[in-house]
């Protein structure tokens, strides 16, 4: 298989998900939706990897996963800490910054 | 049959990815996310990446998800009301998605890295295995594995203090506030009687 092919599939994983997040008001599903954009971009970096035949690119791969992992138990906590402040789950309602 | 098992995991990776969003309840969102992050790791492996399939099976469809099912059955839906605080957002937002798909489509495929040969070179036997990952992540990129397991170690406690910290008597029940939801109110609950308590 041609790399090209992975390439175009992850430019459109990407698009989905950022279609997503522009869309979707729910905040859980917002960051689900970025972690669809993540892994496109976790599928770029390993096809580079394997286009160039260098393992660089696969640890590029596993320190995005951290970051998602780290900015999925940031983001999860925030929506804990709201929830249970009994505030809305809704991007449109949570704009703004002071009480 | 590589040509099939590329397919297979597009289309799976895919699908999951379109049912992401467009389902309407969240808890099926986090079910068609796993689906896409185990088609997707099916891709990795057509890219000689093991470590990576291995990682993504076992940290995210495993690990993190089981974070997401949590908090989804925790938290519940979310009513999406139909009006539209921008004006034509439902029709423009999947517009500016299929325009980034077309740009980021010519950005990658009239480059010129077409001319390195797009089937990628001969790989040596063990790339990307454990011990091959291992040997480059804990001699070259040292420092980068160190700062992964501090960012680690203080996502895990800037979670427990979000999540963690009681909420107030009340004092922002109802009104839509982000300085309430990061605690930023001096008065929250039952620390501050009993530090007082303590200094009388």
């Amino acid at each position: 298989m041609a790399v090209e092919w992975y390439l175009v599939l992850s430019a459109l994983l990407f698009a989905v998900g950022a279609g997503g997040v522009l869309v979707r008001r729910s905040l859980l599903v917002i960051l689900l939706c970025l972690e669809i954009m993540l892994n496109a971009g976790n599928l770029a970096l390993v096809a580079f990897s394997r286009m160039h035949g260098n393992a660089d690119g696969q640890i590029f791969a596993i320190v995005v996963m951290v970051v998602a992992a780290c900015e999925v138990v940031v983001g999860l906590g925030l929506i804990v800490a709201i929830f249970r402040r009994k505030l809305p789950l809704n991007v449109d309602d949570l704009r703004g910054l002071k009480g | 049959m590589v040509e099939v098992a590329f397919f297979a995991g597009a289309i799976g990776a895919l699908g999951g990815a379109i049912a992401v969003v467009g389902l309407r309840n969240p808890f099926y969102s986090v079910l068609a996310l796993i689906i896409h992050l185990t088609a997707l790791a099916g891709l990795f492996l057509l890219l000689y990446a093991q470590f990576v399939t291995a990682a993504q099976v076992v940290i995210y469809a495993g690990g993190v998800m089981v974070l997401y099912v949590f908090v989804a059955a925790y938290v519940g839906g979310v009513e999406e009301p139909a009006w539209e605080p921008i004006p034509g957002q439902r029709i423009l937002a999947p517009l500016l998605a299929g325009a980034l798909f077309i740009e980021i489509s010519i950005a990658v495929l009239g480059s010129s890295l077409s001319g390195l040969g797009s089937e990628g070179p001969e790989l040596p036997l063990g790339f990307g295995t454990p011990a091959d990952i291992g040997q480059i992540l804990l001699e070259r990129f040292l420092i980068v594995f160190e700062a992964a397991s501090i960012l680690l170690l203080l996502a895990a406690v800037g979670a427990v203090v979000l999540a963690g910290r009681k909420p107030g008597d009340g004092e922002t029940t109802g009104a839509v506030s982000a300085a309430g939801v990061m605690g930023f109110t001096p008065d929250r609950g039952e620390t501050a009687p009993a530090e007082s308590g303590e200094a009388g």
